[in-house]
């Protein structure tokens, strides 16, 4: 077992020692990076959790004239070019390793006990994600759209565990929704709270529907405008967190459209129900019933771009899809070299080799399809056709390498002794989950 | 991170689109049914194809001095001819694969002396059309096992053996001839030779009926005797034992993402025809999951999301040629996933179209033909597999067989 006091300090003296070479880099400056960087990594080198008090938050209602704050798209060169900025490869380092250090050896436990572990999400916290997704002005460091650098976070991170970054990232996600998507005065209601020293806010989106054949496009839930509020009927299957969660994005159809709607936990008549999932048992799914809960028509979500929210979503799972799919390939190659059957490595074998093979060429057709649709959503191209199709490639490959994953262990990869099951059943999810998170 | 093709590249892409589309499609069906007729029609385009490479050449040369305006970390980027060369090869075999394969001054020969000729030989076989002789009846995937003998006599050495699989070996001008100097020392004695066209013991003995690319010519040829100078031996005529077969299959790093590219080529030929011919059938805009789409419509959509797959690896791998890293495992791995795409999606194109795909109509039967050599030549899909699997696995060619 890891100690967690000696983990943090290591974690620590690693951003100390990024901080150290970035701050002498000139690099910084020019690129105007230096800004969201230096908070990142102020925020992550804080000693000490809160846990989380049962306090209900009040949003207050905030009133203004302002514009909304937008990020603006990324410029770049106009170059084909598969290389990382030095502010994104600093971002993987850091990632890569918490991932190593602290998801992975806390997957196993989080899956059994259906839950992320309070210090953990405490932790993941304070490595400052969400400075990315909330905008310098309103708290956050980010000044411009930063979607790439998310992209390849999600990458990092579940590449120690599926479902913890799904868990880690649900509220990311939702402060990215109001970012994009949100008033001036949805934002300074609601994203304040994102950074809240004391305890951040913990949000979910919900999405799904318990249904046969579910169609985002044409919403079961539904919403109606009496008199001041939203009146939402209906239910959201496989919420993220949604017990801890404070803050729910809710779809519903409005006007025979599907909408957007920020609905605040504890609001009479919305109620929810565990939903333990084949995967996804780290974040908690449950299921939430709708009501006639009210919600003020200043909570409708005016300015979303529904289909983009449905791509960015599409390509959030991409991304951790493509970082467990590289860990499946890992653990096999490594099990494959150590495993003796018939007096040589099961490695020797044309029928494991090729299975190993074929894994390592889908990850790298899965990771350029996300990249693809997610650099030119940075740079504010068009980009649903790309997603449209990472999405079906990932959930396709996504599952072939969970399954052959477990296939190559054999008995052995059936049980819980080894980590690809969970994977296997985690990446199910994949082509059934819609928006439970999102860039 | 930019994984769009750069505008550089624009007007290339549209000369090879424009000859794909009004010199290889009209003729494409003509030379599918006339098997070994020349397609002297390609003599007026081979120039144009040299003037397109050079052209792409002086592109990337533009780079180095211009690139990288956004990102300091990014000027060193280049964007080249491997990825110039790439691109301009799917444009032409969304077109037709048999005519690119049949190009004069375009065979593999020509790729293998770019890649190991010293300054002398490029010299002398500059602008030659030199086409490859690897395989002989008895060693396909297996090339390190070639039996065809040359023995050192003066100044020259001598040939003897038979070769096949020669593409374009009866047109081009020169024949780059895969042979050992000692049989007994494996991979390491195999040495590259030019043999000239009317060297004398060199002769045609026949000419392969396929199942596709017939417009591309595929020939047996023997060497009985066949005297070659020795100034026409590629790379080193030491035999060493350290280096073994490096010298010679370094050329398949080079080939292989452009065999990709033309797998890609057909691959859209094939997307594109099905979807105009389906358009009554299919929503406009990516807008329905498989769940919610028809059956027609979501396959057709995997299809192209496997084809976007081939087309990026083979993107990648060029790309990390231009920039000088090291691309082997990622050669391999764009051959494989193109060459089964090509031949998956082509096939399942037909079966969408029905008898509209299978009749000699349209092309849709012809590209499934077309398209199966792709995941055969320059490495199997099995051999790319190998060849992947070792360097993940980290192990030997006696290891992992």
């Amino acid at each position: 077992m890891h100690n967690q006091d000696t983990l943090m300090g290591n974690l620590q003296g690693l951003g100390l020692r990024m901080l150290t070479q970035f701050a002498s880099s000139d690099v910084a400056d020019r690129l105007k990076i230096r800004k969201p960087i230096e908070t990142m990594l102020y925020q992550g080198s804080k000693t000490g959790f809160q846990l989380a008090t049962k306090a209900a938050r009040v949003f207050s209602k905030k009133s203004t004239s302002d514009a909304a704050t937008r990020l603006p798209s990324q410029t770049r060169n106009n170059l084909f070019d598969l290389s990382l900025s030095e502010e994104q490869q600093m971002t993987r380092d850091s990632l890569s390793r918490f991932a190593k250090e602290v998801i992975r050896p806390a997957a196993h436990d989080a899956d059994e006990a259906h839950a992320i572990p309070a210090a953990l999400q405490a932790q993941a916290a304070e490595l400052g994600l969400m400075y990315y997704a909330i905008p310098e002005a309103l708290g956050g460091a980010a000044t411009e759209d930063s979607l790439v650098t998310q992209m390849l976070a999600l990458e990092d991170l579940s590449h120690g565990d599926f479902s913890l970054t799904a868990a880690i990232y649900a509220s990311v996600s939702v402060a990215n929704v109001l970012t994009r998507y949100g008033t001036a005065a949805q934002q300074q209601q609601y994203l304040p709270a994102f950074i809240d020293e004391a305890k951040p806010t913990i949000a979910s989106i919900a999405c799904n529907e318990p249904v046969a054949v579910f169609d985002p496009q044409n919403l079961k839930t539904t919403a109606k405008l009496v008199d001041s509020n939203y009146v939402l009927n209906g239910e959201k299957s496989l919420v993220l967190l949604a017990a801890d969660s404070e803050l729910f994005i809710v779809s519903a159809q409005l006007d025979g459209k599907p909408a957007l709607f920020i609905v605040e936990s504890g609001l009479t008549g919305l109620t929810l129900s565990d939903e333990p999932a084949m995967g996804l048992k780290a974040a908690k799914t449950a299921r939430l019933h709708f009501d006639n809960v009210y919600t003020p028509k200043e909570n409708l979500l005016s300015d979303a771009n529904y289909r983009e929210f449905l791509d960015l979503g599409a390509l959030a799972s991409c991304a951790t899809a493509v970082g467990t799919a590289q860990a499946v390939l890992e653990y096999v190659t490594q099990y494959a070299n150590d495993r003796v059957a018939f007096g040589e490595p099961i490695s020797h074998r044309q029928g494991v080799a090729f299975l190993i093979a074929d894994m390592a060429i889908e990850v790298d057709s899965m990771r350029l399809l996300t990249w693809s649709a997610c650099s030119l959503a940075e740079a504010g191209k068009p980009f649903h056709r790309e997603a449209h199709l990472a999405r079906i490639l990932c959930a396709e490959k996504a599952m072939k390498i969970g399954t052959d994953g477990v296939q190559i262990l054999g008995g052995h990869g059936y049980t819980k002794e080894h980590p690809v099951e969970r994977w296997y059943r985690d990446l199910r999810s994949i082509a059934i989950t819609q928006n439970a998170i999102c860039l | 991170m930019n994984l769009e093709v750069p505008k550089k590249f624009a007007m290339l892409v549209e000369q090879a689109h424009q000859v794909a589309l009004n010199v290889y499609r009209p003729i494409s069906r003509k030379y599918d049914k006339s098997e070994h007729a020349y397609p002297k029609e390609l003599d007026m385009l081979a120039s144009l194809l040299d003037g397109m490479n050079a052209g792409g050449e002086n592109a990337s040369g533009a780079t180095s001095a211009t690139g990288g305006t956004s990102d300091a970390n990014n000027t060193r980027i280049k964007n080249g001819s491997n990825m110039s060369t790439a691109l301009g090869i799917m444009e032409l075999c969304w077109g037709d694969v048999g005519f690119l394969l049949a190009m004069p001054r375009q065979g593999l020969g020509n790729a293998a002396i770019g890649a190991v000729a010293n300054a002398e030989q490029l010299k002398r076989f500059d602008g030659i059309w030199a086409a490859m002789a690897i395989t002989e009846p008895g060693t396909g995937s297996d090339s390190a096992a070639i039996r065809t003998t040359a023995v050192k006599d003066g100044d020259d050495y001598i040939l003897n053996g038979e070769k096949i699989y020669v593409t374009s070996g009866e047109r081009a001008g020169a024949i780059v001839v895969w042979a050992t100097l000692d049989k007994n020392v494996g991979r390491a004695a195999i040495k590259s030779f030019v043999v000239e066209r009317g060297t004398p013991g060199m002769e045609v003995s026949r000419l392969e009926h396929k199942l596709g690319i017939k417009s591309s010519d595929t020939a047996a040829i023997t060497f009985t005797d066949c005297r070659v100078p020795a100034a026409n031996l590629l790379g080193s005529p030491e035999v060493d034992v350290q280096k073994g077969f490096a010298g010679v299959m370094q050329t398949f790093d080079n080939t292989r993402p452009l065999v990709a590219a033309m797998a890609v080529g057909v691959t859209k030929a094939s997307l594109d025809l099905t979807r105009e011919l389906l358009k009554d059938h299919l929503s406009a805009d990516y807008d329905h999951l498989p769940i919610n789409a028809s059956y027609i419509e979501a396959t057709l959509n995997r299809l192209e999301a496997e084809w976007e797959a081939a087309r990026l690896l083979t993107l990648k791998a060029a790309w990390m040629a231009d920039n000088k890293q090291p691309n082997s495992m990622e050669a391999s791995i764009a051959k494989a996933k193109a060459g089964r795409t090509a031949n998956e999606v082509t096939l399942k194109c037909i079966e969408l179209c029905g008898s509209l795909g299978y009749s000699e109509i349209d092309l849709l039967e012809k590209w499934g033909r077309d398209s199966k050599i792709l995941d055969i030549f320059e490495g199997t899909q099995q051999i790319q597999l190998l060849i992947v699997a070792r360097r993940l696995l980290n192990k030997s060619s006696s290891e992992l067989k």
